[in-house]
Order: structure tokens, then sequence, then C-alpha cells
């Protein structure tokens, strides 16, 4: 009995630290779970609303919570819960297809400038600074008061706008991999420069450009959300998360449901996207021995 | 009480996710005061984490699990973290290897040497200032009053080494810790830290535990040496009866592989007489380029070279001398700027673009650092078979076939396969990269150190397989290293570099003996022998240089004139040297022949000898 005693006491201190370690990807389940959620809601939502989105079910403006209307009601007493499912979709589906977007054109210029002569690289950063220049708010104001806005002119404005960042996070990530010996060997090989750029450059960037990723999903989500506010963004009687805040806004005063629901939909979401982010790239790290 | 550091029964244990390692099990040993004692071994023994224990630290996911460390009074494992801190850099100090990452680059030299002490309050600012110069002074760092006002990158390596040796003294603590100091530096300027630090330890009665895995140079500095293998003490004794009557076949094997060239020597007969590869008049270098074409760093000038079928060519030189360059320059990786390459009878680009695929297969490059070699995201068996789907269009069967054969080739067991190279020892990794270069069947492999950044042992191993190999498959090396013991065992011919020039060229045979050109003098000698006593008769940069009047505007004057222990006034500052072969067959870019250097080598021997005598 003894002796197992003793034996036992490394293995409690292992438990302890496997315990400390996996802080992270307790974290990680979390937010990957929520993103989940968030990913069934922006599919499956409208068809689970039990309302329509437009219709006004209430007498009442601001209900608090009820088992009819466990949202409560907005502004017009339409129901919250259909709303905020129906608005997750234009959220979480417009800013994920333009964050990818944004990180796939952007890491891919990026590759394409490292592997290819300077003079290219040249241009190309040189577009992609002169890009970065202009502030995203700015540029979707113009955009909107250009061409009306729609749904597409929000996706193309917001990719536009975060590609440069994007660009320039993955090149300096690249050009630092660019210079390690793996690469001169496979050119010394005679690889040709698209080899060089997806098999060996691209698998070993793909912790920092997946978090970047996290990051503009975020920058996107409050730039929509942002937009919608000022009134620019999805139109009526649609809402994403952000009108859904802002058309509510007058029942602020009183701690309205109705204007707490969509901003914690907005945190929520935001958060746990880059919580599953950090998780994968930690996992990924550990992986291949730690970068 | 003589005894001042006692170690007993010393535990220390790694942890991850899986469980707890035992890395040191347990070890003890003792020094008396004024003592040197040497912690040797291969990495991955524990004498790091040994050395680290006597400050009372543990690296990070490592614990201090059991054990005495008694350091003068202090009990340094029952201590708290608070009293700790008090007492390192102040009782207990550290010399690490790399000074360069030590230095805080913003701040001025002398500041951070007071820095520790005044922290612990052992002075004033202008007192411990006066005791820095004189530290200095003893550390033979020239200008000793002035150098404290500089920055760490205005300083050389080996100097910016010795100005850690004062900070760690400053406060005359009752222990210091070096841990490998001299590893990171040339051979030249190894000898003059070693020196250095000798004395000050001499002088100074200081107490020091050396950590290194170079049984030469421990043999220079330690009283007492210790020999660590998978955190187990091997071995315990003096330096001398240590040296002459090992009782541990380990130590047997790290005293071996300490000198290859004693114990590996290259085949014969497998030259043959027909150019492989011709390099003539090449000059290349980095940075901008002028109106001529000349890049405004110039590397490499002037340099001719022939690569025989089968043979191996060593290139060596200290860091700097432009050897790995001209490894890149064959490998088309830079572009030279004047002169042409020439292969197998075919003109060589000097581009990758304007390389035929034939030529890119048939030139192969192993790098030194196996870490960043091998792309950490594909398996052995990916970076394999990579060159063999590209060069040879292997598939399915016949593709494993030849991974098999590969890693036969480099002794590596079929399994590895399967794994990532951080899976691998780096021994290992090593091996993985070199069966990379053979699955092209190259003609020529390009070898950039491959065994500098591997334990003795594990590269002494590498040595022989490339030269089983070398046997096996009439492949020709250009083997690149700052060892000269290395390239000895290896190559048929030699070429020293220094500075970007061909300083000397010869046999194997023709370095075995003077005459030498003075750099290869000044670096066979810098290498470190496996005995006691070397260190103070060694006679290399011991006398002051004789004097020469200033440098005449010519832009080929000798490069090695400012060091050199045999220049002369008017002659070596006025003219460029020409190329003059030595009567062993050699080939040297020196003002001096063959009788002359014979005469000074054989005559500074055997004065200097006569002074210590």
């Amino acid at each position: 009995m003894n002796n197992l005693i003793a034996k036992s006491k490394p293995v409690s201190s292992a438990l302890a630290l496997a315990k400390a370690s996996s802080g992270p990807s307790w974290l990680g389940l979390v937010g990957g779970v929520v993103c989940v959620a968030w990913l069934l809601v922006a599919l499956f939502g409208p068809w689970l609303a039990p309302h329509p989105v437009g219709e006004v079910v209430s007498d009442n403006i601001f209900e608090g919570f009820s088992l009819t209307h466990p949202f409560g009601t907005d502004y017009l007493g339409r129901d919250m819960l259909s709303r905020v499912l129906v608005g997750a979709r234009f959220t979480v589906g417009l800013a994920l297809v333009a964050a990818l977007l944004a990180s796939t054109f952007g890491t891919g210029c990026a590759l394409l400038s490292v592997v290819s002569p300077k003079w290219l690289d040249e241009i190309i950063s040189r577009i992609m600074d002169a890009f970065i220049s202009i502030p995203s708010k700015m540029l979707a104001l113009i955009m909107v008061s250009a061409f009306g806005s729609s749904v597409t002119l929000l996706i193309c404005t917001a990719v536009i706008s975060y590609i440069p960042g994007s660009f320039r996070v993955a090149r300096s990530v690249a050009v630092n991999i660019e210079a390690l010996e793996y690469v001169q060997v496979a050119r010394t090989r005679g690889e040709r420069r698209l080899y060089v750029a997806c098999m060996e450059i691209l698998p070993n960037m793909l912790n920092p450009v997946l978090t970047d990723l996290g990051l503009r999903f975020g920058y996107i989500v409050l730039l929509l959300s942002g937009m919608s506010f000022l009134g620019l963004g999805v139109q009526p009687p649609d809402a994403d998360l952000g009108s859904l805040v802002r058309e509510n806004i007058g029942g602020l005063n009183q701690g309205a449901l109705a204007i707490i629901i969509p901003a914690l939909a907005i945190g929520t979401l935001t958060i746990s996207v880059n919580l599953l982010i950090d998780y994968l790239s930690s996992r990924r790290s550990r992986r291949t021995g730690g970068h | 009480m003589t005894e001042l550091i006692r170690v007993e029964d010393l535990r220390v244990v790694a942890g991850d996710e899986r469980g707890e390692v035992e890395i040191v099990k347990g070890v003890s040993f003792s020094l008396k005061k004024g003592e040197v004692l040497a912690l040797i071994g291969e990495s991955g023994s524990g004498k790091t984490t040994i050395a680290l224990a006597l400050l009372g630290y543990a690296r990070r996911g490592c614990r201090l699990s059991g054990g005495v460390v008694q350091v003068g009074e202090h009990d340094m494992l029952a201590l708290s973290e608070q009293q700790l801190q008090g007492l390192r850099g102040n009782r207990v100090s550290y010399i690490a290897q790399s000074a360069a990452a030590a230095f805080n680059p913003a701040k001025r030299l002398i500041d951070q040497v007071v820095e520790g002490a005044l922290i612990h309050g052992l002075g004033a600012r202008a007192e411990l200032q006066a005791k820095a110069i004189g530290l200095f002074r003893d550390l033979a760092l020239p200008g000793p009053e002035r150098i404290g006002q500089r920055y760490p990158h205005q300083v050389s390596g080996g100097q910016l080494q010795r100005v850690m040796a004062a900070m760690a003294l400053i406060s005359d603590p009752l222990l210091v810790v070096l841990d490998e100091p001299t590893t990171a530096l040339d051979v030249t300027t190894q000898i003059d830290v070693l020196r250095a630090f000798k004395r000050v330890v001499r002088e100074r009665g200081t107490t020091a535990v050396y950590v290194s895995h170079d049984l030469a140079v421990v043999a220079q500095m330690a009283d007492q040496i210790v020999v660590l293998n998978g955190g187990q003490i091997l071995e315990q004794s003096a330096t001398a009866p240590l040296l002459k009557k090992p009782s541990h076949e380990y130590t047997r094997s790290l005293l071996a592989a300490a000198r290859p060239d004693t114990t590996i020597r290259p085949p014969c007969g497998i030259a043959e007489d027909v150019p492989l590869l011709t390099i003539s008049g090449l000059t290349a270098g980095y940075g901008n380029k002028n109106m001529q074409g000349m890049p405004s760093i110039r590397v490499l000038e002037d340099i001719d070279l022939t690569v025989r079928r089968g043979q191996a060519i060593g290139v060596i030189g200290e860091s700097g001398s432009g050897k790995s360059t001209l490894a890149r320059v064959v490998a088309g990786l830079l572009t030279p700027a004047l002169g042409g390459l020439t292969f197998d009878g075919q003109p060589l680009g000097g581009s990758l673009s304007e390389r035929t695929p034939e030529q890119f297969r048939r030139i192969q490059m192993v790098f030194q650092n196996a870490d960043t070699a091998l792309n950490p995201m594909h398996s052995v068996a990916t970076i394999l078979s990579r060159p063999l789907k590209m060069y040879f269009g292997l598939k399915g069967a016949a593709l494993q076939t030849r991974i098999d054969e590969l890693l036969d080739l480099v002794r590596l067991p079929r399994a590895m396969a399967e794994r990532r190279p951080n899976e691998l020892s780096g021994g290992q990794k090593q091996r993985v990269n070199l069966a990379r270069a053979l699955a092209a069947k190259p003609d020529l492999i390009l070898c950039d150190e491959v065994t500098s950044a591997l334990d003795t042992v594990v590269g002494a191993a590498i040595l022989e397989l490339l030269r089983d190999l070398r046997q096996q498959l009439g492949v020709s090396y250009l083997f690149i290293s700052h060892d000269i013991s290395t390239v000895r065992a290896l190559c048929d011919d030699i070429v020293v570099m220094y500075s970007g020039h061909k300083v000397q060229a010869g046999s194997r045979q023709s370095f075995a003996e003077p005459p030498f050109h003075p750099y290869t003098d000044l670096l066979i000698h810098s290498v470190p022998e496996l005995r006691q006593g070397w260190l103070e008769t060694c006679g290399t940069a011991c006398d002051a240089l004789p004097t020469v009047g200033e440098r005449a505007n010519v832009p080929e004057l000798c490069t090695f004139l400012n060091r050199c222990p045999v220049r002369i006034d008017g002659l070596c500052n006025r003219t460029a040297p020409s190329r003059r072969t030595l009567d062993n067959g050699g080939e040297i870019l020196c003002h001096h022949d063959s009788a002359q250097l014979l005469n000074t080598q054989q005559g500074v021997t055997t004065m200097t000898l006569g002074a210590y005598a």
C-alpha cells in the first residue's frame, strides 16, 4: 500500500501538469462549441424562427423575458428571438465569406511576392501599401454611397479593406520562412516557384495566418455591424446583429433585452472564433515541435 | 571548511503532458575553493541543467526534485526565490554561451557590467566602474579605459565574451558558472578568450564550474573533470589521470572523437584525374551593385578551384572568410559578379534560372543546421521522395524501395520514414539531410559545416559515414568547415580562406607540417590539443606583432596583414603578395617563400617552448 502511494506521487504531479496544460484546450473546446452553434444558427436560423422577421407580434415594445418571447420584443414589438436567428445569417455568413476571401487573397499575394522576382514583389507591396492607407470605414461609406448597399457590395468592401493587412502579416512570415535552409535546398533542387510557395512555405506559415484570419473575422463583424449601425449595411426588414443593436438603441436607458442580446451575440461570436483559432494553431505547433 | 561547493544526489525532473522524466539522476560532486571543475558530456547529458542547479535555477518545465546543493554557506535548494535573487549575480554568477544574446544592445558595456553589482548594493558607481576597468585590463581587453563606453555591437565576439566575464566577476562571487563560453567562437579567438579566462581565474582564485563538450578546451581550464551522460556521472577524476588513463568506455570514445583526423582517414585512389567542377577567377558579394557590376560588400575575391571527380576538397577558414558564400555560389543561390563556373565540361549558370535540371540533380547541398534544413511539416518519407519523384519519376513500390535503400545507406532504421523532423535527434536529422542529397544520385555534394552543430561523438560518426559513402558511390565533396582536424579526416585537398581570399591550397599531406601560410599556421596552432599545459606553450599570438608603417593605397594588399606575425615593413604594406609554390607542393598567397616560412615557423615553436621550459 505504502509502496503504491510512493509510486503514485509523481503521477499526481504529472496529472497536475496535464491539467495546467489542458487549460487552453478547454477554452478551445468552449470556443469550438460556440462557433459551431453560431454556424448552425446561421444555416438553420430562418427555419427555427417562430415568427416571420418583419411581423409585429406584440403590443408592447422593449418587452423583457417571457415564455412567448424568450428574448423579449424590439422597438416595434417584433419577436427578438426570430430577428436574432435570422440576423445571425447575415453577420456570420458575410463575415466568414469576407474573412476567408481576404485571408486567402492576401496570403496568395504574399506567397507570390515572396517567390517572384524583386520587381514584382515591389509592385505588389506598393499597391498593398496604397490600399492600407485608406481607412476601412471611409472606404465602406464611399462604396455604399456610390453603388448603394447590397450584400455583394458589403462583402467586396470588407474584402478590399482587409486584404492589405492580411498580405502584410503573411508576407512578413513568408519572408522569414523563405530564408530558411529547407527552402534554399528546394530552390537548389530546381523546384518551381509554385511548389516552393505551396509545399515548402505555406504549410509552415498557416499558424500565424490562421490567427490572423480569426482577427480579421472579428474586425469584419465589427465593420459590418458598424455599417449597419449607421444604417448603411443590410437593409430592412432584414437586419444583421449590428442593425439590431442600432434600431433598438432607444431601449438602452431601460436596459432592454432587445439591445443586450444582439450585443452579446456579436461578443460571443468574435471571442469564440478567436478561442477556437488559438486552440487550433497551438495544436498544430505542438504537433510539429513548436514554432 | 575546504569544500566550497557540495552537490549531493542532485535530481532534476522535466515534465510535460505525458508525465515527468528524470533528466539528472542523482549526481554528486564537490569542489574546493579556487578550483575549476568541468562538466563534460554531449547535448542532453544534463550538464547545463546541473550547472544551472548550482544557481538554484531550473529551466522552464524542469524542477529540482531532490538532493543538496551547497554553495559556501548557502543551501541553494532550500532558499526562496527572493533569497536566490539576492545571491545570483552577487555570490554566484553565470557566463552564458552566446554573449551577443546576453547583452542589451541599447546600453553601453560599462553600464551593463556594473548594473548587477549596483542592484545588489555592492558599492558606488564610480568605485565599481574603476573595478570593471581593472577587470577589463586583467582580461586583456584592448583599451580597458575606453572599451566600456562602447555598445555591444562595436566589439568583437571574443571581446564581448570577455566583457561578460567581467560582468560575472565584478561582485567577487563565490562561484562562477561558465556555460560553453567559447563554443560559438572561432578557434583563433577562442585561444585568446581561454587565456584571459585562465589568467583571471588563477589570479583571483575564483572557484568555477566550466561546462563544455570539448575535452581539449576543458583540459586547459579544469582541475577536476566530471564526465556525464544521460544525467549520470560516468567518470570523475582530476584532469591529468582522466586524459592519460580514462577508465570508462564512454570517456575513451569522447577522447577519440575529439580529433577525428587521428582515427578517420580519407580513402585512397577514389579521385580520378578528370575535373568535375572548375571555378575560375570568381568574385562575388552582397549588397547593391556599382557601375561595373561589382557588389558593395565583396566576400569572395578571385577564387580559383578545381574539384576532380571523386575528390573531396576541404575549405577552412574562420567566420567571415567567405567559405559558406563559396558554397552558395556553386549551388546557384548567389550570382557571381566576375568569373565563371564549369561543371563537367559545361558552363554552369550563375543563377538558378540558367541551370538545367540535370545540373540541379548533379549538385546537391547539405546545410549545417539540420533543424532548419528539413521542413518541419513534412515526414522523412515525403522529404526523401520529393527528389526521387522529381529527378527519376519514381512511383509506388519503386519509390518505397529507394527510400528504404537511402535510409539503409545513411544507417537509419527504415521505420524512421514515417517520423517528422522534430521527432529525430540532431545526428538523425543530419543523416536524413544527407539521404536527401544522395537521393538525387549527385556527382558533387556541397557540405556546409555539416558536423559543426553536432556533438563530437555524433559528428565523428557522420564523418565516417561521409567517408564510406564516398568510397561506395565515388561522389565528390566540397566540404566546408572551420575545424582543420575534421577536414583532414575526410579530404584529399585543403583550401584555406581568409577574408575572401584563397591564402593556401594543397594536398592533405602538405598540411601535416610546416611550411604553412602564416594564417594557416595560426589556425593549426589554435586548435586546442588534448594535453594539459597546451594553452601556455602553444606559442601563437603571444608576442607583439612586428611594426609596419602605413598601408599603401594598393587594393590587392595581403588581407592578413593586420594579424600577421611575420609581416615585413616596406614589403607587405606596399605591394600585393603573389602566389607561390611551396616545396611540399602547396600553393600560398604570401611574400615569404618556403625556406623563410619554415625558418620562422619552426623557430617560433622552439623559441616559445624554450621560454616556458
